[in-house]
C-alpha cells in the first residue's frame, strides 16, 4: 500500500487545526498554550532570577533552563513521571533552540526557567512545546532577537508532509516513516534545532527544509496573533 | 569549561584562511585506527582512536522479556560515560546531560539505520529475546568523541558473537561464545559530525576546535544500494545554522562518506 492520502484527510503541506493562547498561567511571568491537532503543550516562564548554585553564574550572560515534561496521562500507556533520558534530551535541544534567539547578555548571573508540559500527545510534542515556550518567553517580555517556530516534517513512504500525527509516525508501508523535527528562527529561517529519525536520501533533504520553511512561516503567524491577545482555537465546534 | 579566547580567535582566524591549527584542511580527518579484544568478558568490543581521541566500547548480551509493543524483537541500549580519566574537565558522578544526549545520538544512528535485525534476536515471542547492551567509555577526549563512539559501536556489533543460551534452564552461559554473530543487515551506518566554527564548517575537530565551535550537526548515513540515505540527524549547540550551511554540510557528508566508509569497513573486516 502506498501512501497517497493522509489518514486525517489533510493536504500534504497542511497543518493540523491550531490552538494558541498566551497568559494561561497567572502566576508565571509569561505563559502560553500551543496545540496542533490532538497534541497539546503548555509552557510557563519564570525569571530572570538569580542562578543557583553560584558556581554556575556567568557575569557576562544568563542561561535558559528548560524542562520538558510529558505527563503520565498524556499517552495511551501511562508514562512514568519524572525525567527520562528522552525528556532530558528534549529539554536540552529545546533550551538550545530558545537560547539562540534570547539576548542572554541582558541578564548576567541569572536564569530564566522555562517549564513545558505535554498534556496530550499525538506526535510532534517537542515542536508544540517549543512553539509554546517561544510564545511564553515573548509574553514574559524576555528580550529576543526573533521568535522560534517548530514543526515536525515527515517523509511518509516517499511523500514529504508537514506536521505529522502518531498514526503517520507509525506508518510502516513502503519506505516507512521519517520524522524530522525542525525549529527555525522567524526572520531568517535559520535552523536552531534539527533532529531526524528514519530514512531520507541526501538528494531529497532540501525538500524537507523547504517544507519546514513554509510550515514555520504559517505557524509564526498564529504565534504572533496569539501574542497580540487573540485566543485562537481552530478546533472550536469540532470534536 | 571555556576555552581562553586567544585560542578561539586564532582558530577562527586560521580557518578564515582555510587553515587549521594542525595544518589539516577543513574536511580532513585525523588518522583512524580500530582494534578489538578490549575485554575477553565482553561478547564483542572495540577500541577506536581518531588522532589522540580514544574510546572503548563493550557489548554485553542478555536474555530478557521483550517490550509489549514489540513482542518479537530484541532490544538495544547504548550508554556513554565520560569519566575523569579522559580529561581534566570531567568530574565524577552519573552521566551528565551531554553524555546522555550523545549516547542517544549514537543509539539512534544504529537503530534508525535498521543495521540490527531485531526480529532475528527473538528467541520466543512475548517471552524471550536477546537484549544488546553497549557501553561506551571515553578514555581520552581530544575532540569528536561522537564519531569515534559511533564507529566503535558499529565495529563492536560486527565483532560480537552471541553467548551460548541454555534454553531449558533459562541461563546465558557467559564465557562460552557461540559462532553466531549478532544478526546484522547491510545497512551499515556511518556517523559524521560537522562543526560550525565562526563561519566555517569543519570535520573531525580537535578538543580546542570543538571548544571554539558553536553548533554541530551529526548525521548517520547508510548506503545499502546506490543512494545515500540519512537515517538520523541531530543539531547540537546554540548558534543557528543557516539553510545554505545545512546544504553545504550535506554535500560535504556525501563526499566524506565515499572516502571514509570503505576505509573503516576494511579495518573492521580485517579484525573479523
Amino acid at each position: 500500500m502506498t501512501y497517497t492520502k493522509r489518514p486525517d484527510g489533510r493536504e500534504m503541506h497542511e497543518l493540523r487545526p491550531i490552538r494558541a493562547e498566551v497568559g494561561i498561567i497567572p502566576n508565571a511571568d509569561g505563559s502560553a498554550l500551543f496545540a496542533s491537532g490532538k497534541t497539546v503543550a503548555i509552557a510557563a516562564v519564570y525569571g530572570p532570577k538569580i542562578l543557583h548554585p553560584a558556581s554556575m553564574r556567568n557575569p557576562e550572560k544568563g542561561i535558559i533552563r528548560c524542562e520538558y515534561n510529558m505527563l503520565p496521562f498524556s499517552v495511551s500507556e501511562r508514562a512514568r513521571p519524572g525525567p527520562s533520558r528522552r525528556s532530558k534530551e528534549i529539554s536540552k535541544v529545546t533550551s538550545n533552540a530558545l537560547s539562540s534567539v534570547v539576548d542572554l547578555s541582558r541578564f548576567p548571573n541569572s536564569v530564566v526557567d522555562v517549564q513545558i508540559m505535554i498534556l496530550q500527545a499525538d506526535a510532534g510534542t517537542r515542536c508544540a512545546g517549543i512553539n509554546a515556550a517561544s510564545m511564553a518567553l515573548a509574553h514574559a517580555g524576555i528580550v529576543m532577537n526573533e521568535l522560534v517556530t517548530s514543526v515536525s516534517i515527515g517523509k511518509i513512504d516517499d511523500k514529504i508532509v508537514a506536521d505529522i500525527t502518531k498514526e503517520e509516525e507509525d506508518w510502516e508501508e513502503g519506505e516507512g516513516p521519517t520524522d524530522i523535527p525542525f525549529t527555525m528562527t522567524s526572520r531568517k529561517n535559520d535552523i536552531v534545532h534539527l533532529q531526524l529519525d528514519g530514512n531520507i536520501p541526501t538528494s531529497r533533504f532540501k525538500e524537507s527544509i523547504d517544507a519546514s520553511v513554509k510550515a514555520c512561516n504559517k505557524i509564526l503567524d498564529y504565534q504572533i496573533r496569539a501574542l497580540k491577545g487573540e485566543k485562537i482555537n481552530e478546533n472550536e465546534g469540532k470534536k | 569549561m571555556e576555552l581562553p579566547n586567544i585560542n578561539k580567535k586564532k582558530i577562527i582566524k586560521l580557518l578564515s584562511e582555510g587553515k587549521r591549527i594542525d595544518s589539516r584542511n577543513p574536511s580532513d580527518y585525523r588518522e583512524i585506527s580500530i582494534e578489538t579484544d578490549v575485554s575477553n568478558k565482553a561478547e564483542g568490543s572495540a577500541r577506536v582512536r581518531i588522532g589522540k581521541t580514544e574510546v572503548i566500547v563493550g557489548v554485553k548480551l542478555d536474555v530478557v522479556t521483550p517490550y509489549a509493543d514489540h513482542p518479537d524483537e530484541g532490544t538495544l541500549m547504548v550508554g556513554m560515560e565520560f569519566s575523569p580519566i579522559c580529561g581534566e574537565r570531567y568530574e565524577v558522578g552519573p552521566p551528565k546531560i551531554n553524555a546522555i544526549e550523545l549516547s542517544r545520538v549514537v543509539d539512534r544512528g544504529v537503530r534508525e539505520s535498521k543495521f540490527i535485525d531485531f526480529k532475528k534476536l527473538c528467541i520466543k515471542e512475548e517471552e524471550k529475546v536477546w537484549s544488546i547492551m553497549i557501553d561506551v567509555y571515553c578514555i581520552n577526549d581530544d575532540g569528536n568523541v561522537i564519531d569515534a563512539s559511533s564507529l566503535g559501536v558499529v565495529a563492536a556489533l560486527q565483532l560480537s558473537k552471541l553467548p551460548i543460551y541454555d534454553e531449558e534452564n533459562d541461563q546465558v552461559k557467559y564465557g562460552e561464545l557461540s559462532e553466531t554473530p549478532i544478526p546484522l543487515t547491510k545497512n551499515i551506518p556511518l556517523a559524521m559530525t560537522f562543526y560550525k566554527v565562526g563561519n566555517n564548517i569543519l570535520f573531525d575537530p580537535t578538543r580546542d576546535e570543538e571548544d571554539a565551535s558553536e553548533a554541530r550537526i551529526t548525521m548517520a548515513i547508510t548506503s545499502p544500494d546506490k543512494d545515500k540515505i540519512i537515517n538520523s540527524m541531530q543539531k547540537g549547540g546554540i548558534t543557528p545554522i543557516s539553510i545554505e550551511e545545512m546544504n553545504t554540510i550535506i554535500e560535504e557528508a556525501e563526499k566524506i562518506y565515499d572516502k571514509l566508509f570503505p576505509e573503516v569497513e576494511k579495518m573492521v573486516e580485517n579484525l573479523k
